[in-house]
């Protein structure tokens, strides 16, 4: 019979090791994935990265058109995705308590967060691409927006589920209209949240590839025309990495750690911006 | 006596002896309507109220009849363990499961009907919470929220009316000086005091305040004590409280109330010292509760 104390303390140690060993599996792959990242990727990267187009095989090159595409697609669908799954997510927190819409929205919009990207690729091909006939920047926006939407309803709800009730009643007995309580009260007190919650989707967004190669598809040159095929970072990383040419290669290597590290500085950036706000003055 | 002050407990735990004790004792309905040495007609008049959250009923038929100059429009009913809810501002109405039935007459209208504009109705009858709740912006914005709900000030009229009803909370000292400051950063004590001065901001007929010091130490709870003083000589105060020495401190008349009933209602002294239900006597000397 081993005294209560021993025990615990040998239970203790044995979730201890363990916890350590799950911690080291996952950073042990994670630190693998941004050494190779780095190694392979950062030798490529000079001015001419972001100065140049795309090359053809064996000439030199940069990622200016893939770069800028990417850009202009993930800030539209972010402008067209947030407002959107902010307003839905609000409804679904704030308004929905009656009624059979805010349960089955809430449904649907689950199987949204969780369908294949590439479903939603397929989807927009179907009922945008294919209708115009070509490819087209608009496309891939609009694919993207679509994954940012549920992203977006999700964290709202939960940021304004999480804000107690009694501010709502102390709104209330004021006599705040119920808009008012919204914009003026929990919108404020869940803001970073909420913000945190775009970011995410950003991040989640700026990687896609399926939704892309159906959409936007690529563009060797340079285009600012969102009606034609415009190039992006992740089809551009999946064309040249599958290409037997070494400079093509080397630039999707270049890619894919610049891809990298805007992810990796956003969430920095959403960590520092949530501190920040977390204290009070 | 200008003033007045009216305080509702309400029990909902206890044994079940004492239960039947008060069930069977007969109930003086048409006494509990009369405040003693007043006979002008009534400004609030409540009539068979009966109120019902998830299917359960918290009231019970009540009749209370409020004669005062300056009245209570405003009443809380608290439950030991549910969200509060209250009738008196139709704060109820944020929660489908909960409703009302009966006749709140104010100034010869009945408030809870639904042609009544809410928003109107609230601006009359300000409410603090048991917990502070301090909203998430400055101490300035804080304080102006329900200012801007119903007046167009300018920004000196505003900066003006958040220092008064700042002084009048007794807050004023300790954050002139930070006013921009979130709401959030200050101590227990004095975020129920910046709730009160919110309250008052929009200048209300009644203030109702909701077992206001529960969450309070006991310092805090003096001042928010002392504060409701100086506030009574303004408005008409409706407090709700657990705590028996903080009912006979600070109210004028008291109603105790008990599973939903209302068992008496009278002055403080008098329900204090000479209490005509044997319920009330009980809880008061302390055989119960």
């Amino acid at each position: 019979m081993i005294p209560v104390y021993t025990r615990r303390r040998i239970v203790n140690a044995i979730n201890l090791t363990f916890s350590i060993l799950a911690m080291a599996f996952g950073l042990f792959w994670l630190f693998w994935i941004l050494f190779t990242l780095f190694e392979k990727g950062l030798g490529g990267i000079s001015i001419a990265t972001f100065t140049q187009m795309t090359p053809a095989p064996g000439s030199t090159g940069g990622l200016l058109n893939a770069i800028a595409g990417s850009l202009v697609m993930v800030i539209l669908a972010t402008l067209i995705g947030t407002p959107v799954g902010i307003m839905a997510g609000t409804y679904l927190a704030e308004y929905g308590q009656r009624g059979w819409l805010a349960p089955v929205t809430r449904f649907i919009n689950d199987i949204l967060l969780s369908a294949p990207s590439i479903v939603i690729g397929l989807f927009v091909y179907t009922v945008y691409v294919a209708k115009m006939g070509h490819f087209s920047g608009w496309a891939g926006a609009l694919a993207l927006s679509l994954i940012v939407i549920p992203v977006v309803v999700r964290t709202t709800e939960d940021m304004l589920r999480l804000i107690p009730d009694s501010l709502r009643e102390a709104a209330a007995a004021l006599g705040a209209p119920q808009w008012k309580i919204v914009t003026l009260v929990t919108w404020r007190a869940s803001k970073v949240g909420i913000m945190t919650g775009v970011l995410l989707a950003i991040a989640r967004i700026s990687g896609e590839t399926a939704p892309l190669l159906f959409t936007s598809l690529n563009n060797q040159f340079w285009n600012a025309d969102m009606n034609q095929p415009m190039a992006n970072l992740p089809v551009v990383i999946f064309q040249f990495a599958m290409s037997p040419y070494e400079n093509w290669q080397e630039l999707a290597w270049t890619g894919a750690l610049l891809i990298t590290l805007g992810v990796l500085g956003l969430n920095i950036a959403a960590r520092f911006f949530l501190r920040k706000q977390v204290l009070p003055n | 006596m200008k003033n007045q002050q009216m305080l509702f407990y309400s029990k909902f735990m206890g044994s079940h002896d004492y239960q039947q004790s008060t069930m069977n004792e007969p109930k003086l309905k048409t006494e509990m309507n009369i405040i003693p040495s007043q006979s002008i007609a009534p400004k609030v008049s409540i009539n068979d109220l009966n109120f019902y959250y998830n299917g359960c009923q918290a009231l019970k038929s009540i009749n209370m009849n409020i004669l005062r100059e300056k009245l209570p429009h405003s009443l809380a009913l608290p439950d030991a363990e549910n969200p509060r809810y209250c009738t008196f501002n139709r704060m109820y109405q944020l929660y489908p499961s909960q409703e009302a039935h009966g006749e709140i007459m104010m100034d010869g209208m009945n408030i809870l009907d639904k042609k009544q504009d809410i928003n109107m109705l609230r601006a009359k009858v300000g409410m603090v919470f048991q917990k502070p709740t301090p909203f998430p912006m400055s101490i300035f914005d804080n304080v102006a929220f329900g200012v801007k709900l119903y007046e167009s000030l300018n920004r000196n009229e505003l900066e003006e009316r958040v220092e008064w009803a700042l002084q009048k909370a007794a807050l004023w000292e300790e954050v002139k000086d930070k006013l921009n400051q979130s709401g959030i950063s200050l101590s227990g004590g004095q975020q129920q005091r910046l709730c009160i001065a919110r309250t008052i901001a929009v200048k209300p007929e009644v203030v109702l305040l909701d077992e206001p010091t529960s969450a309070l130490d006991p310092i805090s709870t003096a001042r928010i004590e002392d504060l409701i003083f100086t506030l009574k000589e303004d408005y008409t105060i409706v407090i709700v409280t657990h705590n028996m020495q903080q009912a006979a401190r600070v109210s004028d008349y008291t109603a105790y109330m008990y599973l939903g009933e209302l068992i008496e209602f009278g002055d403080t002294d008098t329900l204090f010292t000479k209490p005509r239900q044997k319920a009330t006597e009980d809880y008061i000397t302390g055989k119960f509760g």
